[in-house]
């Protein structure tokens, strides 16, 4: 069963409905105990990096998370604000991200290439997925999605950036170290694109 | 590359879908979800709905309309209509709605810009300007209330006023465009983007994909909108919900 974790942001309801279209179990998690019986996590998230955790860590899920992603090795796929969570820190914010993938989040505005660019970075942007990234299978000639941030991941270990984007700069719009995965746009608003890819998740 | 976004604008008058012209004659074209739906398939960049009702009644938003579109939504959403306090926009915002759309309050009170992107984020504050030019001058005043109400405030002052508050995006609607088809204000949107450094979107006087190709040959990276233009074939304005396949989308912006 892939569980949406709902800890108050994002768009819950458009993954349950992405899901249950595309024929898989799917339900929402709003407490520890919901978490139960996971065997895939979607992580979502909008808004500010410092509201994001300290929602996620008053929801009381976070030590449920930790167990299952660290210890169980559940495959959990960060959205938006959700991916920049899985950092260490964020530009944006003072608190601590989980810590999944080693990086920082950065903003676009701290980088001169990007001091000309109408910010929030808004709109369908061509994605180039690494070659042989599970995620991206099927993608791997025409990709596409929906973005809409102003801060980017940065990752440690260049291995951990699965698929770039341009605005500016390249930047990782996709993210993964081992069960973790993590992408900066929405796929839940991407169409057929968006769809693939969280099948292609729901599939791993 | 980011690409320019295609946006369907869709009013909501008597809980149907309407179109107008000028901001007046709304005529009756469809049912909001099932135009969603149809949007859905073509795969529309994303979707503007605008309820053209709530802040000329004075009556909340109409939350399970609301809810019902972004449910149905496979694109990102943008609301707009009767918003003029934060908690609105985030009760929106957590119905599954990407963006929501201010107009007459945050021209009443700009202040509510800034309080309303603390709450749900600026980049889900979309701030629509309609607009009007003024009489004998080259500048565009703001009007409010669905065109009823000249404010006489600097349109593109205001757009700068706005980012600065904190909004994420400008949608600037030329009322006398509206309905007509003849071209947007090409005009008034280069002078838009030379002002402001957040995404604008256009909406106002589509007619055909030739009046997006020679905004965006202007312009650049910007949205536009359109509502006749998807809801109308041909010279009879005919009902009919179309929306450009990826390579007309495509065509626009190589050429």
């Amino acid at each position: 069963m892939i569980h949406i974790v709902d800890y108050g942001l994002g768009n819950i309801q458009a993954f349950v409905n992405m899901y249950k279209r595309l024929g898989f179990d799917v339900c929402r998690a709003t407490n520890a105990a919901e978490l139960n019986g996971a065997t895939k996590l979607v992580l979502p998230g909008v808004g500010a990096f410092d509201h994001a955790m300290s929602l996620l860590e008053a929801s009381g899920m976070r030590p449920a998370l930790d167990d299952l992603v660290l210890n169980q090795h559940t495959p959990v796929l960060g959205i938006c604000v959700g991916m920049q969570i899985l950092a260490n820190g964020s530009d944006e914010g003072k608190l601590h991200g989980l810590g999944w993938i080693p990086g920082s989040v950065r903003a676009f505005k701290s980088d001169v290439r990007c001091a000309n660019l109408a910010l929030p970075h808004m709109g369908w942007n061509d994605v180039q997925p690494m070659a042989g990234s599970k995620l991206f299978a099927g993608l791997e000639t025409d990709a596409r999605f929906y973005f809409l941030h102003s801060f980017f991941f940065e990752c440690k270990n260049s291995q951990n950036s699965i698929a770039t984007a341009a605005y500016g700069l390249d930047f990782s719009c996709a993210v993964s170290a081992k069960n973790v995965y993590g992408v900066q746009f929405h796929p839940e608003k991407s169409h057929h694109y968006g769809a693939q890819l969280l099948k292609n998740f729901a599939e791993l | 590359m980011l690409r320019p976004r295609i946006i369907p604008c869709l009013l909501v008058h008597l809980g149907g879908l309407v179109k107008t012209v000028g901001f007046k004659e709304p005529k009756y074209v469809g049912d909001p979800i099932n135009a969603v739906k149809i949007f859905n398939e073509k795969e529309a960049d994303e979707l503007i709905v605008l309820d053209i009702d709530a802040t000329a009644n004075n009556v909340e938003p109409d939350y399970k309309m609301i809810a019902n579109l972004a449910a149905e939504s496979r694109m990102p959403l943008c609301y707009g209509g009767g918003v003029r306090t934060p908690e609105q926009a985030k009760r929106i915002v957590g119905l599954g709605v990407e963006k929501v759309a201010i107009s007459s309050a945050a021209v009443l009170d700009s202040s509510l810009i800034s309080r309303i992107a603390e709450e749900i984020g600026r980049q889900s504050v979309v701030i629509v300007i309609d607009v009007k030019k003024r009489m004998l001058s080259k500048e565009y005043d703001v009007w409010i209330n669905n065109g009823k109400q000249n404010t006489k405030l600097n349109a593109l002052e205001f757009a700068v006023q706005a980012a600065k508050l904190g909004a994420g995006e400008i949608v600037v609607n030329a009322i006398e465009h509206d309905g007509k088809m003849k071209g947007y204000d090409i005009t008034l949107a280069t002078r838009l983007r030379e002002v402001v450094n957040i995404p604008i979107t256009i909406l106002g006087g589509a007619g055909s994909l030739d009046d997006m190709q020679a905004l965006f040959a202007k312009c650049g990276v910007v949205g536009a909108a359109a509502g006749s233009l998807f809801v109308f074939k041909g010279v009879y304005k005919a009902v009919l919900i179309n929306y450009p396949n990826s390579q007309q989308k495509d065509a626009l912006i190589h050429v």
